[in-house]
């Protein structure tokens, strides 16, 4: 996924000199994900350079940059790290176009890894989608592998509109279903992991069906949709798997369809539970499908707590939590 | 046990409170023409007592002297003074119109109107601002009209921003002025990041950042001025420090540092304190640095040494906390006087000639005050349409916004 990433960002270097990418440590040496290696060395380091640790700078500047008519893909080395530059995103990326009336727009990429497995403590692994996706005027993508990371990340640098991009971490060396004992599986070996060259996009706003089901819909994005996957496989639960790809615009279309035939939906997330993303898709689906549902709606999701070091596996909400959630769902 | 006497908080205080005499002893006050002129490509090493003293040009007799004198002839200052007035002429008909409910918030300039109206002087068309709230000499001194500021200040139905943003929060590309936040020093960072990318796009066009003296204490003030170091961005730096932020004395902001000005001299960026009361002070200074950017030699910053006469807004008193007199008693005296008697005393300009213009200026100002509340008020007449509170969140309006869009009847 990392080479599918960084290939998003070399098409679109190539084919829009007006693209720019900086962050920290992104510029010689490519990023300490390596999601930028060899950008400067092609484009020049007036197009991909390193920057001062300053996330607010970071933001800040590119919100200038897009002013002017650039259109910066900026890098946050861990999404725990956005904070400082929270405001430059809320109060004035997601804001420009509205309060200018279109005089100013920010068509603005934040790429920033996000969750946990990687036994990277409370500072390395959180996922905070929902502080993004509670903001009018941003777009918020979570890919879940290697073709919709490159498709996604290149319609997000189109959009005319600030995009956040989060990049599940566990998920950059191939597809984790949650089991970390077990024997890691490269993308080379999934379908989802072979990437066209070149350029092709993927909708911001759709949703794939990762798994056809009739007993249960799951709603899930990111590495849940492993999760997820292996916990209807292990369960026998025929569940409908839905990788939201986009959680604003949400496609509920989709998502309404699927619970409508179903008649029961889970939800799965890493991010903590209260508040979470999962909270705005439950209502939702509420809203929507209710005389359609037979059992309540279930949540599984990161418990509220900081993310631990050593309990990393107590906290991640694997394929045994999710299990248990299809089946209640289901036998509700 | 330590053999230590406990420790104590240090919380400064103005000199003076309400009831006090006003004291500005501590203001160090250089005579006018004595501070040098570097040439703009000075090593910012060499001029770091520039960012110490403070620049001036007119001295006590209204005559402009020393070497940052001479840049501006009898026609470009009487524009300067006209634009000047109708800045304070706009401002009083505009805290008249909040009192009188035609809408909800405004922000004035009285005693600050050379720093904005001589620095948009400086720049070249294409010259990018990043203002604060009280900066509009920038959009009159560059033309902008009356009208257009007045329908956004009362939000009515020709406010080109729709209604959405608070008034005074203006916004004009082709005047070189930048989308008011409203948050503090967020543009700061956001010119340099402009700045930046007019030189990556080998561009020839500057930008400009505008800060008060109390958020330079804010973080991107420190983003701004790293990244305009590490890159050497074309970039003007404005701190206008008028001595308050509401209700906060500049001490509160500037700590145990000795000036504003100072804190770009740990980023080797060239740091100039002016007379920000001194419209020709401030129009060689700002010149100055505009020219160090347009020659690619980086960044610089400038300390506009000045005194906010009025309150923060029309929601703040500043009875409440600083002597009433306290503006009579500041020594840069006023913008407006101080150039028309620069003019008076060179024989172009005469007190009988000013009363007449400030009567032509209240003309225009009452005329288009009155073209722009034939398209209402923010309460009254004409109003910008609820379906426009929808759009422009974003260029494609997303299926929920639409259906919210629907709920709410439009």
């Amino acid at each position: 996924m990392v080479e599918a990433i960084r290939d998003a960002m070399d098409v679109m270097m190539e084919r829009d000199e007006n693209v720019v990418v900086f962050g920290e440590d992104v510029g010689y040496f490519g990023g300490v994900f390596r999601c930028t290696q060899g950008l400067q060395a092609k484009f020049g380091k007036t197009r991909c350079f390193d920057t001062p640790i300053n996330e607010s700078g970071i933001v800040g500047a590119a919100v200038g940059m897009a002013a002017y008519g650039l259109r910066p893909c900026v890098e946050i080395q861990f999404a725990d790290y956005v904070y400082p530059g929270y405001d430059q995103i809320v109060s004035e990326a997601a804001r420009l176009r509205y309060r200018s009336n279109a005089d100013f727009t920010c068509p603005l990429v934040v790429r920033m890894p996000t969750g946990g497995g990687i036994s990277g403590g409370q500072t390395h692994s959180q996922s905070p989608e929902a502080l993004f996706t509670h903001v009018s005027g941003l777009k918020t993508v979570v890919p879940s592998n290697p073709y919709d990371a490159k498709g996604l990340l290149i319609a997000a640098i189109e959009d005319p509109d600030p995009v956040i991009f989060m990049e599940p971490k566990r998920l950059y060396n191939g597809p984790f279903d949650g089991y970390p004992g077990k024997p890691a599986v490269p993308w080379s070996k999934h379908e989802l992991g072979e990437v066209p060259d070149g350029y092709y996009s993927v909708p911001l706003g759709k949703a794939a069906i990762r798994r056809e089901g009739a007993a249960l819909t799951v709603l899930a994005y990111g590495t849940m949709v492993y999760v997820a996957l292996a916990a209807a496989a292990e369960t026998g639960v025929d569940a409908e798997i839905i990788d939201l790809r986009t959680l604003l615009p949400l496609d509920l279309e989709t998502i309404e369809a699927s619970v409508r035939k179903t008649g029961r939906c889970a939800i799965v997330h890493e991010a903590t539970l209260t508040s979470g993303f999962g909270a705005e898709l439950c209502a939702l689906v509420q809203e929507t499908c209710f005389y359609h549902l037979e059992a309540p709606i279930k949540r599984v999701a990161g418990w509220d707590t900081p993310y631990p070091h050593a309990q990393e596996w107590d906290y991640f909400p694997g394929p045994a939590r999710a299990g248990r959630a299809f089946l209640e769902t289901v036998e509700a | 046990m330590a053999d230590y006497a406990p420790l104590k908080l240090h919380v400064p205080e103005p000199a003076v409170r309400p009831g006090d005499i006003p004291d500005f002893s501590n203001v160090k006050i250089p005579h006018a023409g004595s501070v040098e002129r570097p040439p703009v490509d000075a090593d910012p090493v060499s001029i770091r007592g520039l960012a110490f003293s403070i620049i001036r040009v007119l001295n006590r007799e209204g005559e402009a002297v020393g070497p940052w004198a001479g840049l501006l002839g009898d026609g470009e200052l009487l524009e300067g003074l006209r634009n000047m007035m109708t800045l304070r002429a706009f401002d009083a008909r505009m805290v008249m119109a909040q009192r009188q409910g035609k809408t909800s918030f405004y922000v004035q300039h009285m005693g600050e109107e050379a720093v904005s109206c001589a620095f948009s002087k400086t720049l070249l068309p294409g010259d990018m601002n990043f203002p604060t709230y009280r900066q509009a000499g920038l959009l009159i001194a560059a033309g902008y009209p009356l009208t257009d500021m007045m329908c956004q200040i009362y939000s009515n139905e020709r406010d080109p921003l729709k209604g959405r943003q608070l008034p005074i929060m203006y916004s004009s590309r082709k005047s070189g002025f930048f989308s008011i936040s409203g948050n503090l020093a967020t543009q700061y960072i956001q010119a340099v990041g402009w700045a930046m990318a007019s030189a990556i796009k080998n561009d020839t066009r500057i930008a400009a950042g505008w800060i008060g003296d109390g958020s330079t204490a804010e973080s991107d003030f420190h983003a701004a001025l790293v990244f305009a170091s590490t890159y050497k961005a074309p970039v003007v730096l404005n701190i206008v420090n008028n001595q308050w932020a509401i209700s906060t004395f500049q001490g509160i902001a500037r700590g145990g540092s000795g000036t504003f000005a100072a804190r770009g001299l740990g980023f080797s960026i060239p740091a100039l304190r002016v007379d920000g009361n001194d419209y020709l002070a401030v129009y060689a200074v700002a010149k100055w640095a505009v020219e160090r950017a347009h020659r690619n030699l980086g960044p610089t910053l400038i300390e506009y040494v000045t005194y906010r006469v009025g309150a923060h807004s029309t929601a703040d008193d500043p009875a409440a906390y600083r002597p009433k007199t306290e503006s009579d008693a500041w020594p840069l005296g006023d913008p407006v006087i101080r150039l028309k008697n620069h003019l008076i005393k060179k024989g172009a300009w005469s007190e009988a000639r000013h009363a007449q213009a400030e009567a032509e200026i209240l003309d225009t100002v009452l005329a288009a005050q009155k073209e722009a509340e034939s398209h209402g008020t923010l309460h009254a007449g004409g109003q910008p349409s609820v379906r426009d509170m929808f759009e422009g969140v974003y260029a494609v309006m997303p299926p929920h916004l639409r259906r919210q869009r629907q709920q709410a009847g439009y």
